[in-house]
């Protein structure tokens, strides 16, 4: 297996490890193409079906190859609801506009309120996918805004945490103590 | 279950036909556009489903692939990706073309807005058999993308011109009943003139125009960036694909052998080849062997294979002060240390094999000759200016402090190892005297300000014609990015006069009878090696470098290098006026990094040209992975693992497999010898997508793009891999006669076009190349013949062809082989500094350090002096002051010395400690219940368990680094024994950061003490 460059390997995390991926039959070769662009779309070409395009779908195959269907969930609803965080990670988070991400932020703040994974209990693709997403707007968080989203922060704290998954970018800083109070109250 | 919808949402047209379709039990609940159905979102989103658990989808295409699934149907690979397609380019397309038709009345602009998508879709669907898009029958997908399309191509106002099969498609998709009668209860069935739709839109945000135009200008799945497995293929590609093909090796010129001296041709592209002299006072790192002699080497072998008149000189730039400062270091005369690591720089180049017409030096007779003839050309045409410059003079060593003998802080930036000439920190150049707390670099003491007169290269007065000519020369030529920014920035600046002259020893001597004791300054000085080395090469040097009209200059280096190149030495050369060959093509690259961190002799970081070759890779994988990483538009980082992967993904399973598979196949199926080969519609189109590869790499290259051409012969060889496994010839050999047939054909083509792999191979693995011919006996004009004008993929061995003995071309690079490799080479940076508690062999002191839990464990440790320990600590006391020694010769960084002094005072005191001796009496407070009187374990252990803040700090961040370490390992599958060994340190450490803290570690570690 190789990874194009760092982006691909940040982008499918090593949850599903690059030994994992060296057991693939024939050869995976999975090739982002190196640019500045963001909205460039990830290509993985495969010796034994025709290339597949877009990180949802590659990183989908991947788990699914690599025996970690647990983590694209485990019933159909489940399911839904991870390719429905996956869809939102490249429709709403990348590439958002200034004035998107505190919408984001908000809505998922709330949403994650009562959840401890963006699936609900468990941990799946989709949070590795999102961590990676958001994370370049979670490390330009004040600290007061960190408060502010403290769900938000709080998973993502988590997410940073669980194993294999940071790998190179940097770890954000969360407090564990409040440092202001009654600001939302 | 319950699907909440609105009345002219498209979405909602979606999830109703697919809902339809699938006859999922539902609940339908028409809602306004403005109701609030899901309430964890912000803004209304339509449509949303109510799932059993009381969660909410809210997207589209998630509650289509759920019913889908749901109904028994889930979601296939090309399902997902047309959902992801569709979601994240085809949507923003739509809305773009919705808000223009809808709101704006520009119906007709409408169309073209979604222009890109469209056609994608439309080469998808010509390369399907099937009529729809992932399947005989129809998928979520199609119902989603119809939607998606269905209010704008449901308009016969519009014409589809090009895209039949798409009008097909869709027309197909919408005659099912459940599409016909969602459309019908979402639009009335009237797409754009819906009032529905209308209403729909006026409450939908306006979008981001920017970023509908930006995918104009960017379509990410345009023909040419689609992956190249499915580029599209036009019939008179094919054709013209196929009549080239047959051509076959007519009778084309063999490229002749070089015969030296080479000199420009007439008629010919006369090519001269430069890249950056290596300083000589070091080992070169890989970082300077890709940024200027490897990057050069490939293009000059490229060049010769184009059948280009190629010159490609080098050589080791040797005056300057740091000669002089490494001839102290190690004690001998200047040219004793030229001659030194000359030798050396050529033995390293001749291991990476590159193939230099010419390596000299530049302290030679001609260099004195030519430089002094520039300077009395510039001195009589007026461009040299005499000035007093205030210079820092050491009193102790009765001398003028040139550049680099002198250190100081920074005057911009305050880094406080600057040198005279210029910061390392932030570049900015430095006059010496501005300097803050100068200090001579050789006796450490201040230097006071005395003036001495110089000479200066009147740049201010070369401005008007160096702009003139940069201006041509960036606008014909191939300047890289970089290098083109960097002149720019000079220029902006505003330039200043420049001092030519030092007072030094080892230089080229000032002829000047008013400077007789001064040198030229190593860059006015170094650029004339170019010339004095193609001097030395051949008397006729001035063929080449007076002679703009026949020759093209390139000159490689890293970006450092720009500015002497682009503007400093043109100006000397336009002021000598002495018709010379400027610089045409200036190739700068980035920085390669080493595993993130700055390559770095005084630290011992990363891997230095010498060392290469001792790590048992061949050369030619050192070249190949240096060129797929050159740092080309921006810096690039060398790792280990990324190395081994490489190997074993590209050119193991990828470039090897194929030429190996191709020529097996040739020799165990048809005796050695290329079988007849019948072509084939899918043989010729991967033919004309060969071809295409080919005339990418021809491109790519003629433009220096090095490391993108590389990835064209991966290409090529990942279609031919395809192919094979598609057409399984090792199957079909033991078919019928038409079977047979078909496994010698693709034979055919695949062992022909690994014989062109092998040209295009040339230049970046030069003995790889040669293999694969020996073992194709592959003829001498085949590169002549495909390399020539755009590039021609011709039957080069045909039916009848006899071969050689095809073995294996690259060898797997063992996980272990590459841990052990970057211990070696990444060691000191790594593991000693950063992690200096978790090493015992490399660090003496993290030895001492682990002792308590070894210790304690179960050895008896021993009453006061420990003898056998002394002995081992006084070893360790003296390297590491060798250590510290070398540092500060070399002029490290101070942090980095800092931490070796450290370590050194650390293990003085473990020594004392070991003899017996009392070092401080506090550091026995805290083993005063233990039975053991202090031995050099314990002692160390006691001083932690003061609890030290400090340390406890860098323990935090040692466990905290050895712990990703081990997770990492355990990710990679790692070998038992390497992880229980990392796992250990692990342990280890967490126990002395316990102790560091104050706090009490494990039982196991005390259980030898009783309290």
């Amino acid at each position: 297996v190789s990874f194009g460059d760092e982006g691909c390997n940040l982008e499918t995390g090593d949850q599903y490890n690059t030994t994992d991926l060296l057991d693939f039959r024939g050869c995976v070769y999975i090739n982002v193409h190196f640019t500045f662009c963001p909205a460039q779309v990830p290509v993985l070409q495969r010796s034994n079906g025709p290339a597949l395009s877009g990180l949802v779908t590659i990183a989908t195959y991947l788990v699914r190859e690599a025996n970690r269907a647990e983590l694209l969930g485990e019933s159909a609803e489940h399911r839904a609801i991870v390719q429905q965080w996956l869809e939102y990670r490249v429709t709403k988070v990348d590439g958002c506009q200034k004035e998107d991400i505190k919408t984001i932020l908000k809505d998922l703040n709330t949403y994650l309120e009562d959840k401890v994974y963006l699936a609900g209990n468990q941990f799946t693709l989709a949070d590795t996918l999102m961590y990676y997403g958001i994370h370049h707007i979670i490390v330009d968080l004040a600290v007061q805004e960190k408060e502010k989203y403290v769900n938000v922060t709080r998973w993502f704290d988590h997410v940073q945490h669980y194993p294999g998954i940071r790998n190179h970018l940097p770890p954000v800083v969360v407090l564990k103590n409040r440092v202001y109070t009654g600001s939302h109250h | 279950m319950k699907l909440f919808v609105s009345e002219g949402n498209p979405h909602c047209l979606k999830v109703l036909a697919v809902l339809k379709l699938t006859g999922v039990k539902c609940d339908v609940q028409h809602v306004n556009h403005e109701e609030k159905v899901v309430p964890h979102l912000s803004r209304p989103t339509l449509p949303a489903l109510l799932l059993p658990s009381g969660m909410h989808l809210f997207s589209a295409n998630s509650i289509c692939r759920y019913l889908g699934e749901v109904s028994g149907q889930p979601s296939s690979d090309l399902n997902n990706q047309w959902l992801e397609w569709e979601a994240s380019e085809l949507q923003p397309a739509v809305a773009q073309a919705l808000h223009l038709a809808v709101l704006q009345g520009k119906g007709s602009e409408a169309s073209s807005a979604l222009q890109g998508q469209l056609s994608y879709l439309e080469q998808s669907l010509c390369k399907k058999t099937t009529p729809f898009l992932t399947a005989e029958i129809v998928s979520v997908a199609d119902v989603v993308l119809w939607a998606a399309l269905y209010p704008i191509l449901s308009d016969h106002g519009l014409v589809l011109g090009d895209q039949g099969k798409v009008q097909n498609w869709f027309e197909r998709v919408g005659m099912l009943a459940a599409c016909e009668s969602a459309a019908q209860e979402v639009l009335q069935g009237k797409g754009l003139k819906s009032e529905a739709l209308k209403a729909y839109m006026q409450k939908q945000p306006a979008p981001p125009h920017s970023q509908a135009q930006k995918r104009d200008n960017q379509p990410c799945n345009s023909p040419e960036q689609v992956a190249d497995g499915d580029r599209v293929m036009s019939e008179e590609e094919i054709l013209s694909a196929t009549v080239t093909w047959a051509k076959g090796l007519a009778d084309r010129p063999m490229i002749s052998d070089r015969q030296h001296p080479i000199l420009p041709k007439e008629g010919k592209r006369n090519i001269l080849v430069t890249s950056a002299l290596p300083y000589v006072n070091n080992v070169p790192h890989l970082g300077n062997i890709i940024g200027c002699v490897l990057s050069a080497d490939v293009y000059a072998r490229y060049g010769r294979l184009r059948g280009w008149n190629v010159l490609y000189v080098c050589g080791t730039d040797e005056y300057g002060t740091a000669t002089e400062n490494k001839a102290r270091e190690e004690g001998l005369t200047p040219q004793q240390i030229c001659d030194k690591y000359h030798t050396v720089h050529a033995s390293i180049y001749q291991w990476f094999q590159v193939d230099f017409d010419y390596f000299g030096r530049t302290t030679t007779e001609k260099q004195t000759q030519i430089a002094q003839n520039i300077f009395w050309r510039l001195h009589e045409r007026g461009f040299l200016l005499e000035d007093t410059v205030e210079q820092l003079r050491c009193e102790m060593c009765q001398r003028f402090l040139a550049d680099r003998f002198v250190e100081g802080t920074c005057p911009f930036c305050a880094y406080p190892e600057a040198r005279g000439d210029q910061c390392d920190k932030c570049g900015k150049l430095i006059n010496a005297v501005e300097l803050q707390e100068p200090k001579c670099k050789v006796c450490n003491q201040t230097p006071v300000v005395r003036s001495s007169k110089h000479l200066f290269l009147d740049l201010p007065k070369l401005e008007a014609p160096l702009e003139q000519w940069l201006e041509k020369s960036m606008g014909s030529g191939d300047w890289t990015a970089n290098a083109k920014q960097i002149t720019r920035s000079w220029l902006r600046d505003g330039l200043k006069p420049r001092c030519i002259t030092r007072d030094l020893k080892w230089g080229t001597p000032v002829p000047h009878p008013d400077f007789s004791d001064k040198v030229f300054y190593v860059w006015f000085d170094a650029p004339i090696g170019y010339l004095s080395i193609t001097a030395n090469y051949t008397d006729q040097w001035e063929k080449w470098w007076k002679n703009p009209e026949q020759v093209e200059l390139y000159n490689f280096m890293a970006k450092d290098n720009v500015p002497f190149h682009s503007v400093v030495f043109p100006c000397s050369l336009l002021g000598a006026q002495d018709n010379y060959s400027l610089v045409n093509h200036l190739v700068a690259t980035e920085y390669l990094n080493y595993e993130d961190t700055k390559f770095s002799k005084s630290r011992g970081v990363g891997v230095f040209g010498d060392m290469a070759k001792d790590t048992g890779i061949p050369s030619d994988v050192w070249r190949f992975y240096l060129l797929y990483l050159r740092p080309e538009g921006q810096d690039s980082a060398f790792s280990w693992a990324d190395m081994a992967i490489k190997n074993n993904s590209e050119l193991l399973n990828n470039l090897g497999n194929f030429i190996n598979r191709a020529g097996m196949f040739v020799s165990k199926f048809f005796e050695n010898c290329v079988p007849a080969m019948d072509l084939q519609p899918e043989d010729k189109r991967l033919l004309a997508l060969v071809g295409w590869e080919l005339k990418q790499y021809i491109s790519l290259m003629d433009k220096v793009k090095i490391r993108d051409s590389l990835k064209c012969i991966l290409n090529i060889s990942r279609l031919g891999n395809q192919y094979i496994q598609v057409n399984e010839p090792w199957k079909k050999i033991k078919g019928g006669d038409t079977d047979r047939q078909r496994a010698g054909t693709v034979t055919g083509v695949s062992v022909n076009i690994a014989c062109l792999l092998s040209v295009m191979l040339l230049p970046y693995m030069p003995t790889v190349c040669q293999t694969i011919r020996e073992q194709l006996n592959a003829p001498p004009t085949v590169t002549a013949t495909m390399l020539q004008g755009t590039g021609n993929f011709v039957c080069c061995l045909p039916a009848g062809h006899h071969i050689g003995v095809v073995s294996p071309l690259f060898q797997k690079l063992e996980a272990d082989q590459i841990e052990d490799l970057k211990k070696r080479f990444g060691g000191q940076q790594t593991e000693e500094e950063e992690t200096i508690w978790n090493k015992p062999k490399a660090s003496t002191q993290a030895d001492v350090v682990t002792q308590p839990a070894t210790t304690s464990a179960g050895q008896t440790v021993k009453n006061g002096a420990d003898p056998e320990r002394a002995k081992e600590l006084t070893l360790a006391v003296a390297g590491q002051g060798e250590k510290v020694r070398a540092l500060k010769g070399q002029k490290a960084e101070k942090a980095v010395i800092a931490v070796e002094v450290d370590k050194l005072l650390d293990l003085k005191k473990q020594l004392a400690l070991a003899e017996g001796k009392n070092q401080e009496p506090d550091q026995t407070k805290g083993t005063k219940n233990t039975q053991h009187a202090p031995s050099p374990a314990t002692t160390a252990q006691a001083v932690i368990n003061k609890a030290d803040p400090e340390r406890a700090k860098e323990l935090t961040l040692a466990v905290a680094e050895q712990g990703e370490k081990v997770r990492m390992l355990k990710g990679q599958k790692a070998e038992k024994a390497a992880i229980t060994t990392e796992v250990d340190k692990l342990l280890d450490l967490k126990k002395q950061l316990a102790l560091a803290e104050g706090k009490n570690p494990e039982p196991t570690l005390t259980k030898g003490k009783k309290k």
